[in-house]
């Protein structure tokens, strides 16, 4: 029960702080990571 | 496809109404059944990998092939795939998409209005008089009883309530995407954690409420449900992988039309794979988390072991709306806690509900070249003959149950292996994982690449045989000694005693099905016209 409960719980508080932590203007969400190695310069 | 488009107003929203979609009455009914009877240990083993091999790549998968026909103006399963395949046939794929959400919804809005009645009577305190035969008033409140005994208006009938959820329902339809889907999601799904985390505490301070009875302890309760029993026997247990895999499949709403039409509606870089696994999470969080915490030992405590079986063997139904109204009439302020954790399944239900109209709103706007008003019209005339069919043949629910297994369980199925197979062998895994991690806030572990290409495929398969095997050839899962005895599904249709209720409603699937197929043949002329029309402005 504990392993269970405590994998969901934390699992969606992580992503919660990071949705949270992100960026809040919606017109700034993209390109937040180059899609691959060879787009680095999108960074 | 160029008109002005919908969107939602915040990345915070769209989680919310993916979650809301996906968090329903299974996540604090279903779930905590299954886990009781099969035992907690095997089970979770057999849910988390269940988990990470079907639900969370299938998430992710439709996330990205929603975005992606977006981006391109369409928002119906039939358009998007008609737009990421560019071929004749691609428009038909989708077809499921359409009839899936609106078929369930013809029934779930039907259970959303016992969840309103049941709180609304819960609250009026007739739920806690003395003596109340929870099972009488079930079969009258649902017309479980008999057929069209349900077409009253009382306060302890459910037509009234069902009339206010359906217009209620397209009331916020009608209000669009913001201002509708979100905007309830944004409230209700927040609200329902919330009233969750309060029935919780107060199971969790229950105790052992009869001295007399010192084993019926909340302690115990929990152990009823999570003790890990024997792990590797049951592992070995093929029903156990069926029921542990179906509850993720239904749980997290993949192959409902659902993901990949709320996808459609982000911006054209929004980051999809850790809203993908956010809602997942927080759906996780609502089942295992607080689900499987408070229904089960509450049960128990009041119940004791014998008690709970049968009610866990009674399925959702019986344990949400027999047993769970007697356990909160035994319980200390159970008439409040009652009407809150009805008020609380309405809100699952709602947040669903809402959910299941919009891929058909966007196929009619965009097939049809209808506007919001249209659409939402004709979307209220079709679901509204199908809900009344299902409010009028109620006797034992034969309607809504031959619906939800024909539709609700084996077309999810094939729509979810079309949507696996068009990601990672039509449009190809790498040009597939380079649309989702456009705009992406983190990477999606390179694994999942061999694991979406092959593994998600075969496990989604071999589910989907099994449970054919089983639930309708009625195979008892033996090579030794099989035996193959068809399930009441299809006894229902064919054979000596077939059931006028059970023919007529696999009729009305199949008129659904046409009508929807012929639907998509016109919206290909329509889109085919507008391509047309493209090219020769351009």
């Amino acid at each position: 029960m504990i392993l269970s409960v405590g994998f969901v719980t934390g699992l969606f508080a992580w992503c919660i702080f990071r949705v949270l932590r992100g960026p809040r203007d919606p017109q700034k969400l993209a390109h937040i990571e180059p899609i691959e190695e060879s787009e680095a310069d999108r960074r | 496809m160029s008109k002005p488009q919908e969107a939602w107003s915040s990345r915070l929203g769209v989680i919310l109404a993916v979650a809301g979609s996906a968090v329903g009455l299974g996540n604090f009914l279903r779930f905590p059944g299954l886990a009781a009877q099969y035992g907690g240990g095997a089970f979770m083993i057999a849910y988390f990998v269940s988990l990470v091999v079907i639900g969370i790549p299938i998430c992710w998968i439709e996330w990205t092939l929603g975005r992606e026909g977006g981006r391109s103006g369409f928002h119906s399963t039939s358009g998007i795939f008609h737009v990421l395949i560019r071929r004749p046939w691609a428009k038909y794929l989708g077809v499921i998409g359409f009839v899936v959400p609106v078929s369930i919804y013809m029934y779930y809005v039907y259970i959303e209005a016992w969840c309103l009645g049941y709180a609304v009577n819960a609250l009026t305190g007739r739920l806690s008089e003395p003596g109340v035969n929870f099972a009488d008033f079930f079969a009258q409140f649902t017309g479980a009883g008999q057929d069209g005994v349900a077409l009253k208006f009382g306060l302890q009938d459910v037509g009234i309530f069902l009339v206010a959820v359906f217009a209620l329902n397209f009331y916020f339809i009608y209000r669009g995407i913001s201002k509708g889907i979100e905007l309830v999601c944004k409230y209700a799904m927040p609200a329902l954690i919330v009233i969750a985390i309060i029935i919780l505490a107060r199971v969790l301070t229950l105790g052992t409420p009869d001295a007399a009875k010192p084993d019926q302890s909340v302690l115990n309760g929990l152990g009823f449900l999570w003790n890990p029993g024997e792990i590797g026997r049951g592992l070995l247990n093929p029903q156990l992988w069926l029921a542990a895999a179906g509850q993720i499949f239904f749980s997290l709403s993949v192959g409902f039309g659902v993901i990949i039409t709320y996808a459609s509606y982000l911006r054209k870089q929004d980051d999809i794979v850790l809203s993908g696994l956010t809602a997942s999470a927080a759906n996780e969080f609502c089942e295992v988390g607080l689900g499987g915490l408070i229904t089960v030992p509450a049960a128990f405590v009041f119940l004791g072991a014998a008690g709970t079986s049968s009610a866990v063997a009674s399925g959702s139904f019986g344990l949400g709306f027999n047993v769970l109204p007697e356990v909160f009439a035994r319980m200390p302020g159970g008439q409040v806690f009652a009407t809150i954790f009805f008020i609380l399944l309405f809100l699952a239900a709602i947040t669903s509900s809402l959910s299941m109209l919009q891929p058909g709103i966007a196929f009619l706007e965009e097939g049809l070249g209808i506007g919001r008003r249209a659409s939402v019209a004709l979307l209220g005339l079709i679901t509204a003959v199908g809900t009344l069919f299902v409010w009028y043949f109620s006797k034992d629910l034969k309607a809504l149950d031959t619906i939800d297994f024909w539709v609700g369980t084996l077309m999810l199925f094939v729509q979810a292996t079309i949507l696996i197979i068009i990601f990672g062998w039509v449009v190809g895994v790498e040009k597939g994982w380079k649309i989702a991690h456009e705009g992406a806030e983190m990477r999606i572990p390179n694994f999942f690449k061999f694991v979406i290409k092959f593994v998600t495929p075969a496990f989604l398969l071999a589910i989907f045989v099994m449970f054919t095997l089983r639930s309708v050839f009625g195979w008892n899962f033996s090579f030794a000694d099989p035996v193959f005895d068809p399930t009441g599904y299809v006894r229902d249709l064919v054979g000596d005693s077939p059931n006028r209720v059970a023919r007529m409603t696999m009729g009305l699937i199949i008129i659904m099905t046409v009508f929807t197929i012929v639907l998509v043949n016109i919206a290909g002329k329509v889109w085919g016209r507008a391509e047309k029309l493209g090219k020769e402005t351009a």
